[in-house]
């Protein structure tokens, strides 16, 4: 029993990511409503970039900047003590492309619901059935 | 010479930006300044085939970074003849696109060849990219810009892209998630050095979970048959323009990628002989060809009929390549080619239908043939293609993946590709009945003052050049298959 809950609670970052992509994948799957499936896809990219993020922080680490200038004499640099930035810098691109979806999704809804007075799916194919 | 694989991207990147602004200034200049582009992205991408043809690899620095720091362009036998594919499909599509862009979006011929530009750029970087995350933002550029051009079509067309939208974010999430995986458990995104770094830890159920999403991620993306729903109607209503480059290439592009990380990524002893994921893979795309075949019968429109042909085509070209004996990569990566052909031929010929008749129910093609002989007979051309007859190219991939069942002892495959080519023929043939034997009707048939009978509205000329080179392609292709093959093909197989 403490081995699962060591094992829960020193992988919380991954619970955390893991969570959050099924509650993306579910409002995804699930949801009749067409703005709650462009949410629950946000979500989901979301999670995955909660993912990376997560991977690069370190215990006891600082920001990948390296001080010494204006006459310090260098000392070494120990990966160690800084946080790993690439998945961080890969990140910021993730992060314009969900913003580039997340912005196609929307104008695709506004043109649904210019077309068919409506966001709610089931109304949606009625109305493509009932024609 | 050595910035061609530069070139390929940023020609068009830059002019898909420009598209955009001279759009402002007169839009008669963007046609032109695409075709320009597309181009320049042909010649570059001809000239590299035969660079990788006398020196097997090339592989470019982007900004002078060394590779598994620098992202690295890396062309070699697999992508060379692919680039070639994209951007020749691209080339005639966007040829064979002018009139239909200007009956279709008054006022938005900027922004559609924008992204039509932008569309062809993407898939080129995919292609030619060397680094396992570039390729997911490249895959997003191709998708969003997807997603755009298709949700300008007409009728239910931004219901079905937004449908769309929703199964490509989840297909490029689990690629990207896969990619995470990879990065978490290497350090490294660089596709070569991938390759060096992970047969270590091949025992590592991280590594088997990251090739699990990647390949889940593409399935989704090429519409690998359970997870095919959203293709037949972002196809079938989006824009022709449009359709004639999007069908062609992006399902098999993502097969593109799939071999790439089963063999450049991973090794083939992981992805064949550690997982055995690949009689499932198999039997799945035995499947996906027979239901999506028996789905073609019941369409009543032609593009609708020609989605679902696309995916049964899927199902060749992935159970193909994972029966994983030397025929079987040889027939599927040739099956890309002949088929992104052969789709190309078919789309371009139900283009000019749909620019002259303005729908394409099989109910309006009565008597089609003798108003559109010319467009029609090309049209013919691509469906013996897809049946697979002798003399043109669909023939020959086929025969390699038929060989490959045989030679795998599959019959189950071999079973599946023969009842797809039966159901073929009476699709087709079912349309040339309708075309030829059937009396005209509608508004223009002339049962009044005895007047001439069926008057030829052939589409026009800039229409029907692209179309006839794309059915002349189809029988060079056959005719060539077996240089392809020894030149080209050959060498994308590693050996074992």
């Amino acid at each position: 029993m403490d081995e699962i809950i060591s094992f829960v609670v020193s992988k919380y970052n991954y619970w955390a990511f893991i969570i959050l992509m099924m509650i993306g994948l579910y409002a995804m799957i699930a949801k009749k409503n067409l703005v709650k499936k462009i949410i629950g896809m946000s979500i989901f990219q979301t999670a995955i970039i909660l993912f990376y993020v997560s991977s690069g922080a370190k215990k006891n680490a600082t920001l990948p900047i390296i001080e010494h200038g204006h006459g310090e004499t260098p000392h070494p640099i120990l990966a160690v003590d800084y946080i790993n930035p690439l998945p961080h810098v890969l990140m910021l691109t993730a992060i314009v492309v969900s913003v580039a979806t997340l912005g196609v999704a929307l104008a695709l809804a506004i043109r649904v619901y210019h077309q068919y007075g409506t966001l709610e799916e089931d109304e949606i194919h009625s109305q493509i059935n009932g024609k | 010479m050595s910035q061609f694989p530069a070139l390929i991207i940023t020609v068009p990147l830059l002019a898909a930006l420009l598209i955009a602004a001279a759009d402002r200034l007169n839009p008669r200049l963007c046609f032109p300044m695409a075709v320009a582009a597309l181009a320049v992205s042909l010649f570059s991408s001809t000239g590299l085939l035969f660079l990788v043809l006398k020196n097997t690899v090339v592989q470019y620095r982007l900004g002078g970074w060394a590779p598994p720091f620098g992202i690295e362009y890396r062309v070699d036998h697999l992508n060379a003849i692919i680039l070639v594919l994209i951007s020749a499909v691209a080339f005639l599509n966007l040829l064979a696109s002018k009139k239909k862009v200007e009956q279709d979006f008054p006022g938005k011929v900027g922004a559609f060849y924008a992204l039509y530009v932008l569309f062809a750029t993407g898939l080129a970087g995919i292609v030619v990219t060397g680094d396992a995350f570039n390729l997911y933002v490249l895959l997003e550029v191709t998708a969003l810009t997807g997603y755009a051009m298709i949700g300008m079509g007409k009728g239910h067309a931004p219901l079905a892209s937004l449908n769309y939208v929703f199964m490509g974010t989840i297909g490029a999430s689990f690629y990207l998630l896969g990619i995470g995986y990879l990065y978490l458990t290497t350090g490294s995104l660089n596709m070569a050095d991938l390759a060096t770094l992970l047969p270590q830890i091949y025992d590592s159920k991280v590594v088997l979970f990251a090739f699990l999403f990647c390949l889940i991620g593409l399935f989704i993306k090429m519409a690998f048959f359970p997870m095919h729903a959203w293709l037949p109607n972002a196809y079938s209503y989006s824009p022709s323009a449009a359709s004639g480059l999007i069908a062609p290439l992006t399902t098999k592009v993502m097969i593109y990628v799939m071999i790439r990380i089963a063999l450049y990524v991973f090794t083939p002893t992981f992805s064949f002989a550690n997982l055995t994921i690949n009689a499932v893979l198999v039997w799945l795309a035995v499947v996906a060809i027979v239901v999506a075949s028996v789905l073609a019968l019941a369409q009543r429109s032609l593009t609708r009929m020609l989605s679902y042909i696309i995916i049964a085509e899927v199902g060749y070209m992935v159970g193909g390549f994972w029966l994983g004996n030397k025929a079987g990569m040889t027939g599927a990566i040739l099956h890309i080619i002949n088929d992104a052909a052969m789709t190309l031929c078919l789309f371009l010929a139900v283009g000019n239908i749909l620019f002259m008749i303005k729908d394409d129910k099989f109910a309006d093609l009565k008597g089609i043939i003798r108003k559109m002989p010319f467009s029609m007979a090309a049209f013919i051309v691509g469906a013996l293609s897809i049946i697979g007859v002798p003399p043109t190219c669909g023939f020959f991939s086929k025969w390699y993946l038929i060989k490959a069942g045989l030679a795998a002892d599959h019959y189950g495959f071999v079973a599946a590709l023969l009842f797809s080519s039966l159901v073929n023929v009476i699709l087709f043939f079912r349309i040339i009945e309708i075309g030829y034997f059937e009396p005209v009707s509608g508004p223009e048939s002339p049962h009044h003052h005895g007047k001439t009978k069926n008057p030829v509205m052939e589409a026009p000329l800039g229409m029907l050049i692209p179309l006839a080179i794309s059915a002349v392609m189809l029988v060079v292709l056959g005719l060539y298959t077996s240089t392809i093959v020894t030149h080209v093909i050959r060498f994308a197989i590693p050996s074992g």
